[in-house]
């Protein structure tokens, strides 16, 4: 009995958190826009018995999903939300497994206080930290200014809303998530076994491409997809450090919803977006479940 | 059929493949290899015994070349490798925890090194075949190391650092992971390959009974110098130190005074107690004090005074039953302990010395040595 309400536990909680608003979103965006308050039709009208729940059904159509192929709105932002995922993925990963690969190398007794100085930022909110990267890269910002002062520019660089700055965002705000899992992968690693490639011939290079790096591939794969996951749905970073040329589809869902007061073609463009993720979620779980199997 | 014995150590003629000359090393202020001087032969098992934190670890590093010489040189084939890094020197070495790579199969953990070297594909898969035949592995080739038992992966670890047919094989404590029998029968597989392949083996271990198994030679190593470089009856038979006598096997040490008498040497060690009658290559001063040396096997014991050159009472003390052998600990008057071993030839109901019994413990003039200090 204890087994059962402990099992089940996870799973109310996975079906009052995910898969009823789910449910919801995906009715919505199966309805009709509509004047009306909730902004959309039909609804579910129990006290009419079967007849309204037969009324109900012939209500739902895919129009919107139809709608979204007819505008190019909506696959370019989709595309350009993916190329910018992808191409910070790989920013972040440029950085991170080199702050993750010398936290793993420091001496033993720095290690515990490396980890907290990369988790710390988490410490403060994640909105005033991106606020903080408007001030740091506007046009009277502090880089311009130290960048100005020391003459190595002229002119103020437009960073500040553009897909540069986006970047930037990203990549900061991310970074942990790159880091901490590669970090635990190369932390466990032995190192007599550079020890050994170095013994049986490698140059250091030659180590790490064939030992080190495949080692801490699974950290890899998992750091990139908790990067690349959210950020093709992120919003507030292009919306606040991004410009007008800057098309995510966070963003496009957020004006739907909230400019267009459009539910049921922001729900759909939000059906497509999971549908689009569902992909990378189950490659991830299937890199961890491997993970965990070679390891036990 | 005469067979000349293996001892190009006692061949003035013979040149060493390893020299170490005047090596030391220090970590910081602490010294854990102290000026050391050794030879080491071609298609010799040389073993480096002693205690744990004595040096051994780090002399075998020094060999490989992941631990620099604070001092002196270390010579391999003719050649001064001390500036020489890991990756391009001919040694290879098994490691304590035999470090195989995880991500890699068994056939391609023992191809590893093969490959490193460009060698044409063909002559790679062949390589790796006899090795693996070799440590009788073939089965296990696509397997993961985490997939295999402990001794496979040893073995795995031996196939993987022979398979480039170094000049040099270091093994560190490479059988102190497995059980008792799994340990016995890999030293003679060892011993066996060793001599297949004709490669010089250098291994640490701080299991003398190890030590004296394989080795063809054995280095004893004391806080990061040596003590004592023997075969291993010399070591056994003729230890140079106490410290040697007592790291080598079970041993009787007794303390006392040496006067030259005859051809042998009369020990004097406790008031009221006839002398020892002994002998000893090394010329020793009257009244010199010294420790005389006997191991328990050379010892005997009986209810009657023996006709021995050195026959003493005593009292048995304790009796410890290993089955084939049994060791009698026997307190001479005067308190100095001795132990004294028998076959169990009869039946343990039949023995007839049993506790606190008074028993004679005799031995004859040439069974102890007789050590300075
Ligand atoms: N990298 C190092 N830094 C400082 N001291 C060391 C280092 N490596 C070994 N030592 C010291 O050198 C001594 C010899 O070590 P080692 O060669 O590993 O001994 P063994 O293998 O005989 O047990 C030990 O006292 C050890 O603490
Ligand atoms: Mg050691």
């Amino acid at each position: 009995m204890r087994r059962v309400v402990l099992i089940a536990v996870p799973y109310l909680w996975l079906l009052a958190l995910f898969l009823v608003p789910f449910v919801i979103v995906l009715k919505i965006s199966l309805s009709d826009i509509a004047l009306a308050r909730p902004p959309y039709l039909p609804q579910l009208d129990l006290s009419a018995g079967w007849q309204g729940v037969r009324e109900f059904l012939s209500g739902l159509d895919l129009e919107n999903f139809v709608f979204l192929t007819t505008d190019d709105l909506y696959w370019k932002a989709y595309l350009s939300s993916l190329r910018i995922a992808l191409v910070s993925t790989l920013l972040t990963l440029l950085v991170g497994y080199p702050i993750a690969y010398g936290m793993a190398r420091a001496a033993r007794e720095w290690r515990p206080t490396l980890l907290m100085l990369v988790i710390l930022p988490f410490w403060t909110s994640f909105l005033i930290r991106v606020y903080a990267w408007m001030g740091i890269l506007s046009t009277e910002g502090v880089l311009n200014n130290v960048l100005l002062f020391l003459g190595v520019i002229d002119e103020p660089l437009q960073i500040m809303n553009t897909n540069t700055a986006v970047y930037i965002g990203i990549v900061y705000t991310y970074l942990p998530f790159m880091i901490l899992p590669i970090y635990a992968a190369l932390e466990k690693m032995d190192d007599s076994l550079l020890e050994a490639a170095e013994d049986l011939g490698c140059s250091r290079l030659q180590a790490f491409w064939l030992v080190t790096w495949p080692l801490s591939r699974n950290g890899i794969v998992a750091g990139c997809f908790l990067v690349f996951i959210p950020t093709i749905g992120e919003f507030v970073i292009p919306s606040l450090l991004g410009g007008s040329d800057t098309l995510m589809i966070g963003k496009v869902l957020w004006e739907e919803f909230f400019s267009n007061r459009d539910w049921p073609v922001a729900s759909a463009v939000a059906v497509v977006l999971l549908a689009i993720l569902i992909v990378p979620i189950i490659l991830f779980q299937r890199n961890e479940q491997k993970a965990r199997e070679a390891e036990g | 059929m005469a067979q000349t014995a293996f001892a190009p150590w006692d061949d003035p003629d013979e040149r060493p493949l390893i020299e170490f000359r005047g090596v030391s090393k220090r970590f910081g202020d602490f010294t854990a290899i102290d000026d050391l001087t050794l030879n080491i032969f071609e298609r010799e098992f040389f073993a480096l015994l002693g205690p744990s934190g004595c040096g051994k670890t780090t002399m075998m590093r020094m060999l490989a070349g992941f631990e620099s010489v604070t001092e002196g040189h270390i010579w391999l084939g003719g050649q001064d490798i001390i500036d020489i890094p890991p990756n391009k020197r001919p040694v290879n070495m098994m490691f304590q925890n035999y470090a195989l790579f995880p991500h890699l199969s068994i056939w391609e953990n023992i191809a590893f090194g093969l490959k490193r070297e460009g060698r044409p594909k063909d002559e790679i898969a062949a390589r790796v075949d006899e090795m693996l035949r070799l440590t009788r592995l073939g089965r296990f080739a696509k397997r993961k190391p985490h997939q295999i038992s402990g001794g496979q992966r040893q073995r795995v670890a031996l196939a993987r650092s022979l398979a480039k047919a170094p000049k040099l094989l270091l093994l560190d404590e490479p059988l102190g992971a497995l059980d008792r029998k799994l340990r016995e029968e890999t030293q003679f597989e060892l011993m066996d390959i060793q001599e297949k392949t004709g490669t010089t083996f250098v291994i640490v271990t701080h299991d003398q009974e190890e030590a004296m198994t394989v080795a063809s030679r054995i280095a004893v190593m004391d806080e990061g110098r040596l003590v004592q470089v023997a075969t291993p009856d010399v070591i056994y038979e003729a230890p140079a130190s106490v410290y040697v006598a007592d790291f080598i096997g079970d041993v009787n040490i007794v303390e006392g005074r040496a006067t030259p008498e005859g051809a042998g040497l009369r020990i004097d060690w406790a008031e009221g107690q006839a002398p020892i009658a002994a002998r000893s290559d090394s010329a020793f001063a009257r009244g010199q004090s010294c420790h005389f040396a006997i191991r328990p096997e050379k010892v005997t014991i009986d209810t009657e005074r023996p006709d021995r050159p050195n026959a003493f009472r005593g009292k048995v003390i304790d009796i410890a039953y290993l089955g084939n052998i049994s060791t009698y600990h026997v307190e001479l008057a005067g308190g100095q302990m001795i132990k004294a071993q028998m076959v169990n030839a009869r039946r343990l109901a039949n023995r007839q010395i049993t506790w606190d019994d008074e028993v004679w413990v005799g031995f004859t003039e040439t069974a102890g040595v007789v050590l300075e200090g």
